[in-house]
């Protein structure tokens, strides 16, 4: 029988990872809402911002939290390269676009997990001493480990300053109105290549921040974005596809839903509770909680 | 001599949101005639059209069609009994040939892919487009694909055609061939609503004119009584003074 | 073009399957490499599970990310059949088709409903799914799955210890035979009205199209047949886990010949799956072995390139000349 100190230390475990996932997922649908593109090397940009992060600790010895923001500079600059070198060239195709962003970014996972491996082994790396790394903060009787925290922390900053961005800023009316017609935006002179390139940089940017958090408490793998990939597509679809403010929403249900299961189920089943309630919500409102597209 | 109406749209209301897009819509279309729906914008007409071809349903009200209720029967059921129609953005099958696009029409009449392609190559002469019967339907021009819009509806062997502007931004030669295309179908035995912006082609054209605006009927009857009735020319002026202030 | 000549063009692709399938039919004579005779084998069973893919995603339009969970319930019904109660695979592979279909039919009613990427993640959701399902399930054999060992060569019990060729004309007469369902499809109602469905649905309705029906009749084949691949799978390789019939990496592999080869075309997958599973089975071994993950960067450019450069694939490039000799 669980008891009442046990349900709730688990629930803030996955509050926690559900804001982390948030963070995860809203790159993902900041791009999806751009530009009506799923990038299913989503979760690749997050294992590179790992080893990056993993990188920077082990050469430099730049602690993660510090090592963040540049690690999110670099993978702002790799997005957009992403966007110029390769799926600029997939929004063009006349015939089967759906088809052809996916399995051109599937195309680009690949290549990024063989690159890994070809790079640094499939050999599983950790960061072994970081400031975040190890440490619990404890609320009460409630232990809240440190980096999933930290994670929770610059998951809601993060998403405060997306909201004004988005809707107090000219670059985010730019942002939204490329999305609406970008024929029309082309006639007012804003270059439509340039917005989706930042847009692909701002995605990439925001899961290379949560990629360098996670470092601190993450095994960092070849494969380690495949998993999470999952799950930010889930949570984005939750949210609703085109909705910022869905893709948090969707993380935090989605961090709930999957610690209620683990307490449930055995560890191996944990992801069924999460992938039910997706298509639970689908089922009743087939365009997600929030979703506009 | 009163006929049994093939169409018969009784009070019908359609809202959305807070917005009243049809307002107590009561309009009945007789066997073979060509009926003209005109309106300024906004005056609810391609929800009418919606409403009568079954792809949404209305929020009250009845819609009778051939003697039968058929409100609560989606788009599919009444294209069966004898509705077929265009959409204003056109919509054709881009991957397939315009052939195949016109089989399409046909096999709601009969499951045979032989007999279906034989009246899909008659209503392909019929509309002007037999020269064009294997080009893939993506690289008609666009007043080929609106001919293309119509000989699709025309293969299921409707009773009942609804046009929506059909006839709209087309050059003076394609718009005739277009008047001609809508009379020959009457000639065969469709009766036809169609909906149209440009009244010196639709008002030649139609046996009989209904003007909606903000939702409601306003004004009914023959074409040359339309034109002069006072709350019609009122309608569209005040049209243009709503966009002046705007 | 009149109806005879498009008759004529209708058995002339079919004579085309025919000769190709008797010429590929003599290939044992020459390969004598079992090696290459077991890629043989595999390209053969990629050819007939993507053409059934192709059914339901490039025809209908429907992409799913989840056959992989149609694959597996052929291959688990088989296997479990025979070590469990003694069935023979013949009818573990009906038995795998059907349940498939009904399957397939029961998750389209809610499915259906979805669109766009929606669909695609409910489709990689559910097959994820029931591999966690199958992971943890004791009776199949959990993540240890399930063994048949080969008592003696039969035709009865479709086990053979040693040779391939048993083995390669059955996958030759699968990849025929999706084939033929393709083709008889292509010329048929169904065939029209899921390429309507996947081009406007809202104008197949207004045509008297019921598209939920169009999309459960797509599935239902797409599943069934796909079975059929799995459950020879099962008897071929003697040996199945969650891992290798039911994971996402394996829906992806179905569906990529397709969209190589040219999605919603009759030759597509077939053609598709002759590039591809020679060149990732040779990368593999050459390369693979060495765990430097270099088969997979080969892999990964082969998508992007093939993606980008040819969307309608390499049937794309032989759709120009024929539409030109069709309209003489």
């Amino acid at each position: 029988m669980l008891s009442a100190e046990t349900i709730v230390q688990s629930l803030a475990s996955g509050l926690l990872m559900g804001l982390l996932y948030g963070l995860i997922a809203v790159g993902l649908a900041l791009i999806f809402g751009l530009m009506d593109v799923v990038n299913f090397a989503h979760g690749e940009f997050l294992m590179t911002a790992m080893y990056a992060t993993f990188g920077l600790a082990v050469l430099v010895g730049l602690d993660p939290l510090l090592s963040a923001p540049l690690v999110a500079a670099a993978l702002f600059v790799f997005g957009a390269l992403v966007y110029l070198g390769i799926v600029r060239f997939a929004m063009r195709a006349k015939k089967n676009i759906g088809m052809v962003q996916i399995f051109t970014t599937f195309g680009l996972a690949i290549l990024m997990q063989g690159l890994a491996q070809f790079l640094f082994t499939p050999d599983y790396r950790s960061i072994a001493n970081s400031w975040l790394g190890g440490k619990t903060l404890s609320v009460g009787d409630i232990f809240l480990p440190v980096p999933q925290l930290a994670g929770a922390v610059v998951s809601i900053a993060t998403f405060g300053l997306l909201y004004f961005v988005i809707n107090r800023t000219d670059f985010g009316r730019a942002l939204e109105a490329t999305r609406e017609d970008a024929g029309a935006v082309a006639l007012v002179g804003i270059d439509r290549n340039r917005v989706f390139a930042i847009g692909w940089g701002l995605g990439a940017a925001l899961v290379g921040l949560a990629g360098a958090i996670m470092a601190t408490f993450f095994y960092i793998y070849p494969d380690v974005g495949s998993s999470f990939a999952l799950i930010a597509y889930v949570t984005v679809a939750l949210g609703g596809f085109g909705s910022v403010f869905g893709a948090f929403a969707g993380g935090i249900i989605i961090g709930l839903v999957e610690a209620i299961t683990a307490m449930i189920l055995p560890p191996s089943l944990k992801s069924v509770g999460i992938y039910s309630v997706y298509l639970a919500v689908v089922f009743l409102r087939p365009r997600g909680l929030f979703g506009s597209i | 001599m009163t006929t049994t109406p093939l169409l018969e749209t009784s009070h019908v209301w359609q809202r959305f949101g807070g917005v009243v897009a049809n307002n107590d819509v009561s309009i009945t279309v007789a066997p073979g005639e060509i009926v003209g729906l005109i309106g300024p914008n906004g005056a609810g007409k391609s929800t009418l059209f919606n409403l009568i071809a079954g792809a949404t349903p209305p929020s009250d009200g009845t819609i009778r069609f051939d003697g039968e209720d058929v409100t609560a029967l989606p788009a599919t059921a009444r294209c069966k009994r004898g509705i077929a129609r265009t959409f204003q953005v056109v919509k054709s099958f881009e991957s397939m040939s315009v052939i195949d696009n016109v089989i399409v029409g046909s096999l709601v009449r009969t499951a045979s892919i032989g007999q279906a392609r034989d009246k899909a190559l008659e209503v392909l002469e019929f509309t002007g487009l037999l020269h064009r019967a294997h080009a893939p339907a993506s690289e008609l021009i666009p007043s080929e694909k609106r001919r293309l819009e119509i000989a699709r509806a025309l293969a299921t062997s409707p009773k009942l055609l609804l046009l929506d502007e059909v006839l709209t931004g087309l050059t003076p030669s394609e718009a005739q061939y277009g008047v001609e295309l809508v009379r020959r179908s009457r000639d065969r035995g469709v009766t036809i609503l169609m909906v149209e912006h440009v009244m010196e082609i639709v008002m030649p054209l139609v046996d009989r004119a209904i003007v909606l605006d903000l939702g409601r009927v306003l004004a009914e009857g023959k074409p040359a009584d339309i034109v002069r009735d006072e709350r019609v020319i009122g309608a569209y002026l005040g049209e243009r003074h709503r966009a002046r202030s705007a | 073009m009149d109806a005879a000549s498009f008759a004529q063009g209708r058995f002339r692709e079919f004579m085309l399957a025919v000769l190709l399938v008797a010429g590929v039919a003599t290939l044992p004579l020459f390969v004598k490499d079992v090696y290459i005779q077991n890629i043989l084998v595999l390209t053969l069973m990629y050819a007939a599970l993507s053409q059934s893919w192709n059914i339901l995603g490039g025809y209908c339009g429907q992409i799913s990310l989840g056959h992989a969970l149609y694959f597996g319930l052929g291959a688990y019904t088989t296997a479990l059949l025979f070590t469990k109660f003694g069935v023979l695979p013949w009818f573990g592979m009906l038995g795998g088709g059907l349940i498939a279909a009904l399957i397939a039919l029961a998750l389209g009613y809610p499915c259906f409903r979805l669109r766009g990427h929606y669909f695609v993640i409910a489709t990689i959701v559910i097959a994820e799914t029931a591999y966690l399902l199958f992971l943890n399930w004791d009776w199949a054999g959990a993540a240890l799955g399930v063994d048949m060992p080969v008592r003696l060569d039969s035709w009865v019990t479709f086990q053979f210890a040693r040779s391939k060729l048993p083995y390669f004309y059955f996958a030759l007469m699968l990849a025929f035979v999706t084939w033929i369902v393709t083709w008889a499809f292509e010329n048929s109602k169904w065939g029209y009205w899921w390429r309507a469905v996947k081009d406007n649905a809202d104008a197949a309705e207004s045509l008297g199209v019921v598209v939920f029906h169009s999309k459960m009749a797509a599935a239902a084949v797409s599943a069934f047949f796909t079975a059929v691949g799995g459950s020879f799978y099962a008897q071929f390789v003697a040996y199945i886990d969650p891992g290798s019939v039911m994971s996402f990496q394996f829906s992806l592999l179905i569906a990529l010949p397709a969209v190589l080869g040219g999605i919603g075309t009759l030759w597509g997958p077939a053609l598709g799956a002759a590039v591809l599973i020679p060149l990732t089975e040779l990368t593999r071994s050459y390369v693979g072995g060495t765990g430097k993950g270099i088969d997979l960067i080969v892999y990964g450019m082969l998508v992007i390139s093939v993606a980008l450069a040819r969307p309608d694939g390499i049937v794309g490039l032989f759709a120009r000349r024929r539409r030109a000799r069709a309209s003489a």
